[in-house]
């Protein structure tokens, strides 16, 4: 594959298989037209709104609007979202109606499939698509909680971000987190954090070798363990 | 009772023979004469006026603001007794000299003298319950300022048996002292801006200062220039609505250029809306009110010869119900004896540090009994204390006093210092204002004072007697601080200030402020409206702003209405403004206050154990606290950098939840260089006097040799540029082309631009790869020739520093820029968006930070009219960003740049070049890092 290093979708290799990685944070199979995506936490900024903090209430419709440009690039046959994709068990009751509607929009003419994550165990009934707590596109693992069984996998839950300091600037940004065989995907919500990649809590994951994939304005960067920086 | 002697008097003399015979014969058995303006501000305390008193560190200031109260209340109260009669007996009411009417005689006269619109809402209390109530307000933008008035206030109170009850509130008082305060208030009560904001929003507010009969504002000055400024004004404009017309404002201020905005500030503009209140919001949309003001323009009163000079403010009194406050001003104390040190060793060109002048500061303080060392960031302070330190071979006890130490180290020194067991502290802005502590007889200050107010507030720290000069050194770390400090000497003398710029008051501020009302008690738009108004920075807020405000703070203000069932207050039937839950008044509580501190990391020193090349290794747990750091220092340092801190070289292991963890290093030298550039940027009036200096070869001579023959040579080998000129120059150096400004408009100002200048310079294709800006110029470098793209005629020099550069290329900085996004955040946190955080509920260890920055990107792109992308924009302006000072320096240069294209590196430029690799070099942090970080790992793949 032959990929321009402008391009915004970066090759790389997962567990044998051929996969792109989208600035937008998102994860594209080409071999089997799958995108896939980790913790759209929609309706995150309303939950703030029910308990007096009244955050703008467009996170969901920027995280749609971000998905829907991804799926216009690069028209996947299939979408997997990996899990907390509703920020609670309330969220789409809570979502707009145009915000819906855009949802019902993407979801037209194309597989999709919820993996179900901790912060939505059960996703809302009627909004359509399958429903999973784990799926596989041949080897390749598809989970919401990285797990340490063996083989391929991609999973969300940890927010993975990286921080890098150069010249006396810093730049923290979300990012793929991967060592060739198993990968962990940025959350993709707008108003979803990132976790620093220096937490304990990966080093389970990537005992031996970590490449962070940091997203940039236009395409991703492959950043180094021994680069990457707590906060 | 002898109250008047014969004879002609001064007025002065007059009113000293109106003191009651126990002040008279308090300031008798102490050997004191009333000063003239304290006598005149009980004069106008007498009259009901207001009053500004301007008067220099030393001159009684604070008994001054107080002694009109005093005075009150000791006329009704029992000549002997010592104990709390009851209040009613002690208020005097304003029938000076006569006993006291009673309180309900009092309230009448008030009703009746009244003009003002009906209160806000009918008074809940009867009439005889407002006894309860307090007094004398003093507010002070320090607490340690308060709790020590309050104890110099208890001698005179105690000695002339006055029996009166003084306390303080502030953030530290008991849960049992502010229940008592309420519940029984004391006669004057001290605390703070916050306390007050506190306060005003309490349900009892209306009576515990239904009797308020005086405020004492001290270092107002200092209070005004910022969103405390703006709360404050806030709170006054409630106290005058709750209080009435019979309340009076005593300002005290150290001397500024022009106090006629102060005096405004003091008494604020009265509205007199024309719309009746309790008309529906809605209806009116402000067209309905008339706004008449008081003009409040100064006029000189007839000074009588040997009393102090009064500048009366006579309003036309024609809609105005507040009368305007009058200008005291005191008679100037003996000038100060202020020395440029010009050290034997040449002033360096660049750099931050003054250790050339080490030797000198150090034999200066061996000659004195105590002195104060005052420089502009915490980290200088380090450094400058590890240098002396370095050649105290007498041993003097010197120590060490700024902000990020820990707070008991603080008071250490301070007690130290207060009994006289210290030589030298060498200290930050931390220590210009405040109590005295002990006997500091000269002063010295490192860099640049960047103001002459704040140099002469710094003076006044030596010698707090009126009468004996105060001693103060000056020392420049390079050749335009050199500049800078004559520039000061130059209006210290001529006793010129600076300015404080009117604010224009912050929008952020008054959502939390409109919060605080609602929980008081309900509230009418409209006449919350008129109230806001009436304080000096919101006179001219508009309805639709004010309207949009108080949405803001009910469900949030966005067109999306998503939030209309959580609403935090809702207007009732009544068309009352009131708060939904009692959740709400307890958050508004937790989160008042407008000082957003820099996210500040405790340092702990710890052992590490298990230490491998290349891995921080294990820094063991416990470990002694020995103050902070601002995270985004912190952030600049990888594991094994070694720095100065709390006087010792420190290594840095990393950040351990949330804590920098540090050991002791065996190193000297610090790796990681103090950090010294200024973090005031030069004022407005000092950098014009500075760019007359520089076009004037005749005001060289009191310069330093080698000062002079640098301009010299710079008029030599390139120009100068006259006082309204811009000087650019652009040369290559080593491969580099450069393009090097001077605007002296502050390091701020010239940080936006440069980020601007940037951009433009990137798309004309001349490759910028960096820029450095301090207080006077900026020097942008890169690939290109710029010389050659100019002469060319492919690059303007004019349209390059066109002001449109405000226009698109602001706009689209903006959207990425890290200074707007913290901009942004602090306007969160004040309005109330998102929560400050709390003792107690700080996260620990693993975190998911939804950051601020999120919350703007979302806003930005999907409402950017909002209010709060309003209010950040506004701070940005004169803020960190400093865009209203560099957009009146572009229109000030308009067709006045010089260009000079050189082949070589000019005289001037040099101080400013050299600055490379001394100071951070900017550019936004950006993609590019990344990409640099990503060949990293390509180099690393391929090694």
């Amino acid at each position: 594959m032959n990929v321009a290093a402008d391009m915004p979708v970066h090759p790389v290799l997962l567990g044998g298989l051929a996969a792109m990685l989208d600035a937008s944070g998102a994860l594209f199979l080409p071999d089997e037209g799958t995108l896939v995506v980790a913790d759209l936490h929609l309706e995150k900024g309303s939950a703030y709104g029910t308990r007096g903090q009244f955050l703008p209430p467009y996170d969901s419709r920027a995280t749609l609007e971000r998905l829907a440009e991804v799926i216009d690039r690069l028209r996947p046959r299939r979408v997997v979202a990996l899990g907390d994709s509703f920020h609670d068990r309330q969220a789409q009751g809570r979502l707009g109606h145009a915000d819906a509607l855009l949802l019902q929009t993407l979801m037209a003419g194309r597989d999709w499939l919820w993996i179900t994550g901790n912060h939505d165990p059960l996703p809302p009934a009627d909004i359509g698509g399958d429903v999973a707590a784990m799926a596989t596109i041949g080897a390749l693992r598809l989970v919401h909680e990285p797990t340490l069984m063996d083989g391929p996998e991609a999973a969300g839950h940890l927010h993975p971000a990286a921080r890098v300091h150069l010249r006396g600037r810093s730049v923290r940004r979300r990012c793929f987190a991967t060592c060739g065989t198993r990968m962990i995907l940025p959350a993709f919500g707008a108003y979803a954090g990132g976790l620093n990649l220096r937490d304990r809590v990966f080093s389970p994951y990537f005992p031996a070798f970590l490449t962070a994939y940091m997203l940039g304005q236009a395409r991703v960067y492959a950043v180094g363990r021994r680069m990457l920086l707590p906060d | 009772m002898d109250q008047r002697h014969t004879g002609a008097k001064t007025e002065a003399e007059n009113a000293a023979q109106d003191l009651p015979p126990r002040f008279r014969d308090w300031f008798a058995a102490r050997g004191w004469q009333p000063r003239p303006h304290q006598l005149e501000l009980l004069r106008l305390a007498r009259s009901g006026r207001s009053a500004l008193l301007v008067a220099p560190t030393g001159a009684g200031k604070t008994l001054a603001g107080f002694l009109p109260t005093l005075v009150e209340l000791a006329q009704g109260a029992p000549m002997a007794a010592a104990s709390s009669p009851p209040p009613a007996e002690r208020r005097g009411g304003s029938g000076w000299g006569a006993p006291g009417p009673g309180r309900e005689a009092q309230d009448d006269e008030r009703i009746a003298s009244s003009d003002r619109p009906p209160p806000l809402a009918p008074p809940r209390r009867k009439r005889g319950e407002g006894e309860r109530s307090i007094h004398t307000l003093y507010i002070s933008p320090l607490k340690a300022l308060a709790v020590d008035i309050a104890r110099n206030l208890e001698t005179p109170v105690a000695e002339m048996g006055l029996g009166l009850r003084i306390e303080t509130r502030t953030g530290d008082a008991s849960a049992h002292k502010r229940t008592r305060q309420i519940e029984r208030p004391p006669d004057i009560l001290l605390t703070t801006p916050e306390q007050l904001a506190l306060l005003i929003a309490h349900r009892e507010a209306r009576s515990l200062f239904g009797g308020l009969k005086r405020i004492v504002l001290d270092e107002l000055h200092a209070l005004v220039t910022s969103k405390r400024g703006d709360l404050l004004a806030l709170g006054l404009a409630r106290l005058r609505t709750i209080a009435g017309p019979d309340l009076t404002m005593v300002g005290l201020s150290a001397t500024v250029r022009e106090p006629e905005a102060l005096a405004l500030y003091l008494v604020g503009s009265s509205i007199v809306p024309d719309v009746i209140p309790g008309q529906s919001a809605e209806g009116a949309q402000g067209k309905g009110i008339q706004q008449r003001e008081s003009s409040a323009r100064p006029r000189t009163a007839n000074t009588p010869p040997g009393s102090p000079s009064l500048a009366s403010l006579a309003g036309d009194d024609t809609g105005s119900t507040n009368p305007p406050a009058a200008i005291v001003v005191a008679p100037p104390g003996a000038p100060a004896e202020l020395t440029v040190l010009d050290a034997e060793a040449a002033l360096p060109l660049a750099g931050h540090t003054a250790r050339h002048a080490m030797a000198e500061v150090y034999d200066a303080i061996r000659r004195h009994k105590t002195t104060l060392v005052f420089v502009n960031t915490r980290l200088h302070a380090e450094y400058v204390f590890q240098e002396l330190w370095r050649i105290n071979e007498d041993g003097l006890p010197i120590a060490l006093h700024h902000g990020s130490l820990d707070a008991s180290q603080r008071r250490k020194v301070e007690a130290a210092m207060a009994e006289g067991r210290l030589r030298g502290v060498v200290c930050t802005s931390t220590l210009d204002l405040g109590i005295d502590w002990g006997d500091v007889d000269l002063v010295v200050n490192i860099g640049a004072p960047k103001g002459a107010s704040r140099l002469m507030q710094r003076i006044g720290r030596a010698n707090h007697r009126l009468d004996e000069p105060s001693r103060a050194f000056l020392v420049p770390a390079n050749r335009f601080e050199m500049l800078e400090c004559r520039a000061a000497l130059d209006a210290v003398a001529e006793a010129a200030q600076d300015t404080p710029e009117p604010r224009v008051g912050a929008l952020d501020v008054l959502a939390q402020h409109v919060l605080g009302m609602a929980c008081a008690e309900p509230f009418d738009a409209l006449a919350l409206y008129d109230e806001v108004r009436s304080a000096a920075p919101y006179r001219d807020l508009t309805w639709e702003d004010f309207e949009a405000v108080v949405d803001f703070v009910a469900t949030g203000g966005y067109a999306l209405r998503a939030y209309e069932r959580f609403a935090k207050i809702r207007r009732g039937p009544d068309g009352l403004w009131r708060v939904t839950d009692a959740r709400t008044a307890q958050h508004y509580r937790m989160n008042v206050g407008t000082i957003i501190e820099a996210d500040m990391l405790k340092v702990r020193l710890g052992r590490v154990m298990n230490r491998k090349p290349g891995a921080p290794g294990t820094v063991m747990r416990g470990g002694r606290v020995l103050g902070e750091v601002e995270e985004y220092f912190a952030e600049g340092l990888t594991a094994g950098d070694t720095f100065v801190f709390g006087g010792e070289v420190l290594r840095f292991e990393g950040i351990i939840e949330n804590e920098v963890r540090v050991t002791r290093a065996t190193a000297a030298d610090p790796k990681v260089p103090s950090y010294a550039g200024g973090k005031f940027p030069l004022s407005t009036f000092l950098a014009a006097r500075v760019r007359a200096m520089i076009a004037d070869p005749s005001s060289w001579s009191v310069l330093p040799a080698e000062v002079a023959g640098w301009l010299a040579r710079q008029q030599d080998r390139s120009i100068l540029p006259g006082r309204d000129e811009l000087l650019v120059e652009t040369f290559e150096r080593a491969g580099r082309h450069y393009l090097v400004a001077y605007p002296f408009e502050g390091r701020l100002a010239h940080q936006t631009l440069g980020m601007l200048l940037t951009r433009r310079l990137e798309r004309a294709r001349l490759k910028p790869l960096g820029f450095v800006a301090n207080d006077y110029g900026l020097a942008v470098w890169g690939l290109s020739d710029i010389s050659a793209a100019i002469s060319g005629g492919r690059l303007s020099i004019d349209a390059l520093f066109g002001p449109d550069m405000l226009g698109d290329d602001l706009e689209e900085w903006l959207e990425e820029s890290a200074l707007m996004k913290r901009t942004f955040r602090h306007c969160a946190i004040i309005s109330g968006l998102i929560e400050k955080r709390f003792p107690g509920q700080e996260k620990t260890g693993r975190q998911v930070t939804m950051s601020t920055d999120l919350v703007y990107d979302v806003l930005r792109r999907h409402e950017p009219g909002h209010i709060l992308m309003k209010a950040a924009r506004a701070d940005a302006a004169t803020g960190l960003l400093d865009i209203r000072r560099l957009s009146d320096m572009l229109a000030r240069i308009r067709g006045r740049i010089v260009h000079q294209a050189l082949p070589h590196v000019s005289p001037l430029s040099v101080a400013i070049i050299l600055e490379i690799g001394r100071e951070a070099v900017y550019g936004e942090a950006s993609d590019a890092i990344l990409a640099e970080a990503e060949a990293q790992l390509m180099e690393e793949a391929l090694s």
